[in-house]
């Protein structure tokens, strides 16, 4: 009956949005009575599986099969499947994410489970299983009942505040049967910018936006996020430019970012841009335009130019340490 | 090649959102609607695909008439024909439900849809439309060529992009830039008129969630403003104020 979490892999360690998910759903499983347990697929760290019991999960099934390490979420979703049947799990957690949806998509139409995707708060659990999540592209919330027996929830960064103890998981081999079919698909390439932290994971993201002029000016930036340890973005005209790589968009059609600190460099903050910052905790805008209609959704702001601005702010940030 | 494409009926990227009847209900008045732009973009590609490959697309939206201007929108940017599915979309696994439902009986080899809808933002659709149907689902897909019976495309992964290939059929979630948005010329928007537009009833199903109510965000305090001169300050107040760094 323990709950079930997904949780993603990122060269053998679980990430960092998945232990979200985990420390959410070791809480739900407390509210309900039950344990939580993790379900981890392919090629990992023995230490990183044990971390998920300081996030409250008390078990973890880890499928070692090579195959399983590159990312296949129909392969995925089958082993959650069968999980789920050895386990009798009713509630299943998976962090939102492309995967993690691609993941709950699959594995609910294989169980019949009534699923709902950007869960933004712990459910509300009385007679009824009520959950909360983002609509709209973060313009609106919904609360949601869930009456299916089993139920999945892909949860949004920050729905909870996730804290770590000591605690260690116990390990199990979990040996599901996997299909051919679910490894029809031969991958070519594999281009991913590893030195750079994931925009979906990172608590910090620097973005700029045309007011910087032109792809040469990004140092300043670069380095004012580099200071910060934080990721960088940019906004969607910077990136159909060609100034910045496609994943770096933030906005309404590019990635949604849900950062404790959003930094934005030159950019005004058209209403599809501000779409993919909306569930940032703080904002802070600087922008030479004191009329920019980002500074309505911002916490802090400055008005000046980015050039001048930003080598201040990193000297500032390198003074702290 | 016979390639479906569903399309959504969503308040346009800019509308101002707002609840009626307790909060129960979307506030239509003076909303725009518009074909999801992801949809968009899925729709886009697939009559380029027709064009190069031959072939027929069909658009599929599960919802009321209302929809009906956009879907004749998609007709005449090049999809030949329509369904329409007269239920309220639910919920995912309700939408999924209807599609795949539909698309069982007409063996289509490719299923594009946008990689979310802009209202619910789920991104679970393309997903559980393929696994009732038995077929691979990918998305957000970036690129898409089809040579034969096999796709080569590229989706986008965390923090980067990917290269795959699939034989038909799947269902493909996608995104820019797989394609560019099309405009409909004025003959496409006369021929539109006379393509035929199907309309069927839904099949019957269990209901899996039921929403309660809708909220807004709590209003964003003042923005506090530093003097540019005043810079460093900032770092401080985001250091002991907001304590993020």
């Amino acid at each position: 009956m323990s709950v079930l979490i997904f949780v993603e892999l990122d060269n053998g360690s679980v990430k960092k949005t998945s232990l979200e998910a985990v420390a959410y759903g070791a809480e739900v499983a407390k509210m309900t009575g039950t344990t939580a347990t993790v379900l981890a697929l392919g090629k990992a760290d023995s230490a990183s599986l044990e971390q998920v019991g300081g996030f409250g999960a008390s078990k973890v099934l880890h499928v070692s099969d090579e195959k399983l390490t590159h990312e296949n979420s129909l392969a995925y979703a089958d082993v959650l499947a069968q999980a789920v049947k050895q386990e009798n799990s009713k509630i299943i957690i998976l962090a939102k994410s492309g995967l993690g949806d691609a993941v709950a998509a699959r594995a609910s139409a294989k169980l019949k489970a009534g699923i709902i995707s950007g869960v933004t708060d712990l459910p509300v659990i009385n007679r009824n299983f009520t959950v909360k999540r983002s609509i709209f592209t973060g313009k609106a919330f919904s609360n949601v009942e869930i009456k299916s027996d089993i139920k999945i929830l892909v949860v949004k960064k920050n729905a909870i505040e996730a804290t770590e103890s000591s605690e260690k998981a116990t390990v199990e081999t979990f040996s599901p049967i996997l299909r051919d079919q679910d490894f029809q698909a031969s991958v070519g390439t594999i281009e991913k910018a590893s030195s750079e932290l994931s925009l979906a994971e990172a608590d910090i993201i620097v973005s700029g936006g045309r007011g910087m002029k032109s792809p040469e000016n990004w140092q300043p930036l670069l380095d004012l996020a580099k200071a910060l340890g934080a990721a960088t973005g940019c906004s969607k005209p910077v990136s159909d430019l060609d100034w910045r790589p496609h994943h770096e968009h933030i906005g309404q059609t590019g990635i949604k970012v849900a950062p404790n600190l959003y930094i934005a460099c030159g950019i005004s903050g058209a209403i599809q841009h501000l779409a993919g910052v909306n569930g940032s905790k703080y904002i802070v805008v600087i922008n030479k335009d004191p009329e920019a209609p980002f500074f309505k959704a911002a916490d802090y702001g400055i008005v000046g130019d980015v050039f001048d601005i930003l080598p201040k702010l990193t000297k500032a940030v390198e003074d702290l340490k | 090649m016979k390639i479906l494409v569903c399309i959504t009926n969503v308040p346009d990227t800019t509308a101002k959102i707002t609840f009626t009847d307790n909060n129960t209900k979307l506030n239509k008045a003076g909303v725009q609607f518009i074909i999801g732009p992801y949809d968009d973009y899925a729709l886009a590609r697939a009559v380029e695909l027709k064009e190069k490959l031959g072939g027929s697309v069909t658009v599929l939206h599960v919802g009321g008439a209302d929809a009906d201007p956009q879907i004749r929108k998609a007709l005449a940017i090049g999809a030949d024909d329509a369904i329409r599915i007269n239920a309220e979309p639910l919920d995912s696994y309700f939408t999924a439900s209807q599609i795949a439902h539909v698309a069982g009986q007409n063996n289509y080899d490719l299923i594009l849809m946008g990689r979310e809808s802009i209202d619910f933002n789920s991104g679970v659709v393309h997903g559980l439309v393929g696994e009732m149907l038995g077929i691979p689902s990918y998305s957000p897909v970036m690129k898409l060529e089809i040579e034969g019976t096999t796709a080569t495309l590229a989706r986008e992964i965390d923090g980067g992009k990917e290269t795959l290939s699939a034989t038909l059929p799947l269902v493909l979630g996608c995104q820019e830039p797989i394609s560019e948005w099309k405009i409909p010329n004025m003959r496409g928007i006369m021929t539109a008129r006379t393509k035929p537009l199907v309309v069927v009833e839904p099949i019957n199903m269990e209901e899996f969630t039921v929403p309660e109510n809708y909220s807004l965000p709590a209003p964003k305090g003042a923005c506090k403003m530093i003097p540019a001169d005043q810079a460093e300050t900032l770092i401080k107040l985001l250091k002991t104020e907001a304590k993020v760094i």
